[in-house]
């Protein structure tokens, strides 16, 4: 018998190309007014976009980001031609929506900021079915430069220019926080 | 340089950002240094960690503040397809949707788990094909080229016509649940010819929505050649 691996390998792939085009035509009949279609897009990215939310900015935030993300999205949905997949465009705009929450929050620092010792406080059970929650904890509880470089580096894929622009910063200032946030969460971790 | 400032550098080294001559002597420097070189695997576990973090919704709806917002509130929401028991609903409510698109994904889901459940129940059944009894052609390369309307038509028809010579192959359950995909895709294809007719002009919905037919043919093309193959 012929191994169907491979076959059924090629078949997530065109599952995935689908799905794309699904939000495609469902990204066109939202931008036409159809709250329906709209709301099938909100449910099929809603993890990916909170989630975004979630790391860069705060937990206790995150929901009132999401739904800021999706109201921005619906009034830009005109902007959308096609040109990428539905959730990248999706994702570059919320980038962009967290990054200008972030400055409207000006000055008021995460009551982390600074305090590596907050990470002597996480609890770290290596080895648990818990540990990826433990990870996002300590996520969140990095300062907060450091843990928005960490997010769009190592989560979200990034390079160092792209985030030095997005956030103000120098390519070489984005490098020593993303080591700082590492060595961070190594100590964690290794716990 | 100093032990001290390699130590700062790991994540460059990890990240592939230093220069070749750098790297040479901090691979020279690796050598001799235990402390570097378990740091340096620990930065490798962050990084591995942070990859595989898995995205997780809210822990409570948040559309109906979206729907307010921008004065969608009242609409109903999106309707399961499923006609399991009341009792039983839940998940399947939460994930599958009818729509044009979605009613598409949808299918070509159910499409894979029939490949796979050929899969697996070809393995499990005995082989009752004639040796040198040849296997009615799955499709042929002009079916699957063009997806016009009528051309569309025709290959899910010789889809059909294939399925069919082939079934007596394959466990009963099988059959039926490619069938039941089949009807899904048609029902799609139909709601997607009546969204067009609502936009007809619209070429860029009609593009995609060729791309996404063609695609699913595709798909009902390689499920059936996992039939044959099994």
């Amino acid at each position: 018998m012929r191994d169907t691996r491979f076959g059924v390998a090629t078949l997530n792939d065109e599952i995935e190309a689908v799905r794309a085009d699904a939000d495609i035509v469902d990204a066109a009949l939202a931008a036409s007014g159809d709250a329906h279609a709209y709301e099938r897009l909100y449910r099929n990215h809603v993890a990916r976009i909170h989630s975004l939310a979630r790391r860069m900015i705060s937990p206790d935030i995150a929901d009132e980001v999401t739904q800021d993300v999706f109201v921005r999205a619906w009034e830009k949905l005109s902007t959308f031609r096609g040109e990428a997949a539905f959730g990248t465009w999706l994702h570059r705009l919320a980038v962009n929506v967290i990054l200008g929450r972030r400055a409207s929050l000006g000055m008021q620092r995460d009551r982390y900021e600074d305090r590596e010792s907050a990470f002597d406080a996480l609890a770290s059970r290596p080895g648990t079915p818990e540990l990826g929650i433990d990870f996002e904890t300590a996520i969140a509880r990095l300062p907060k430069g450091a843990r928005q470089v960490f997010v769009m580096h190592d989560v979200e894929g990034f390079k160092h220019e792209e985030i030095a622009q997005s956030l103000g910063i120098t390519a070489g200032t984005s490098k020593a926080q993303l080591h700082r946030a590492r060595m961070m969460l190594r100590r964690h971790l290794t716990r | 340089m100093s032990k001290d400032a390699w130590s700062d550098r790991l994540s460059e080294y990890l990240d592939g950002d230093l220069n070749r001559a750098e790297t040479e002597a901090f691979e020279a420097h690796l050598a001799t240094c235990a402390e570097c070189s378990a740091t340096l695997d620990e930065l490798r576990g962050v990084v591995a960690r942070a990859r595989s973090l898995d995205d997780r919704p809210p822990a409570h709806d948040l559309w109906s503040g979206i729907a307010e917002r921008i004065g969608a509130a009242g609409t109903a929401g999106v309707r399961p397809i499923t006609s399991a028991p009341a009792g039983k609903r839940g998940l399947l409510a939460r994930r599958l949707t009818l729509s044009v698109p979605q009613l598409a994904a949808a299918a070509v889901v159910l499409v894979v788990l029939s490949a796979t459940l050929v899969g697996s129940l070809v393995r499990r059944a005995p082989v009752t094909r004639a040796a040198g009894v040849p296997t009615t052609p799955v499709m042929t390369v002009a079916a699957a080229s063009d997806f016009g309307g009528a051309r569309y038509d025709s290959a899910v028809v010789e889809l059909e016509r294939a399925l069919a010579a082939n079934r007596g192959q394959l466990d009963t359950l099988t059959v039926r649940v490619i069938r039941q995909n089949l009807a899904i895709i048609d029902q799609a294809i139909d709601q997607a010819r009546r969204a067009l007719a609502a936009d007809p002009g619209s070429a860029y919905l009609n593009d995609h929505l060729a791309g996404t037919l063609r695609r699913k043919i595709e798909l009902l093309r390689q499920v059936t050649l996992l039939t044959v193959q099994s």
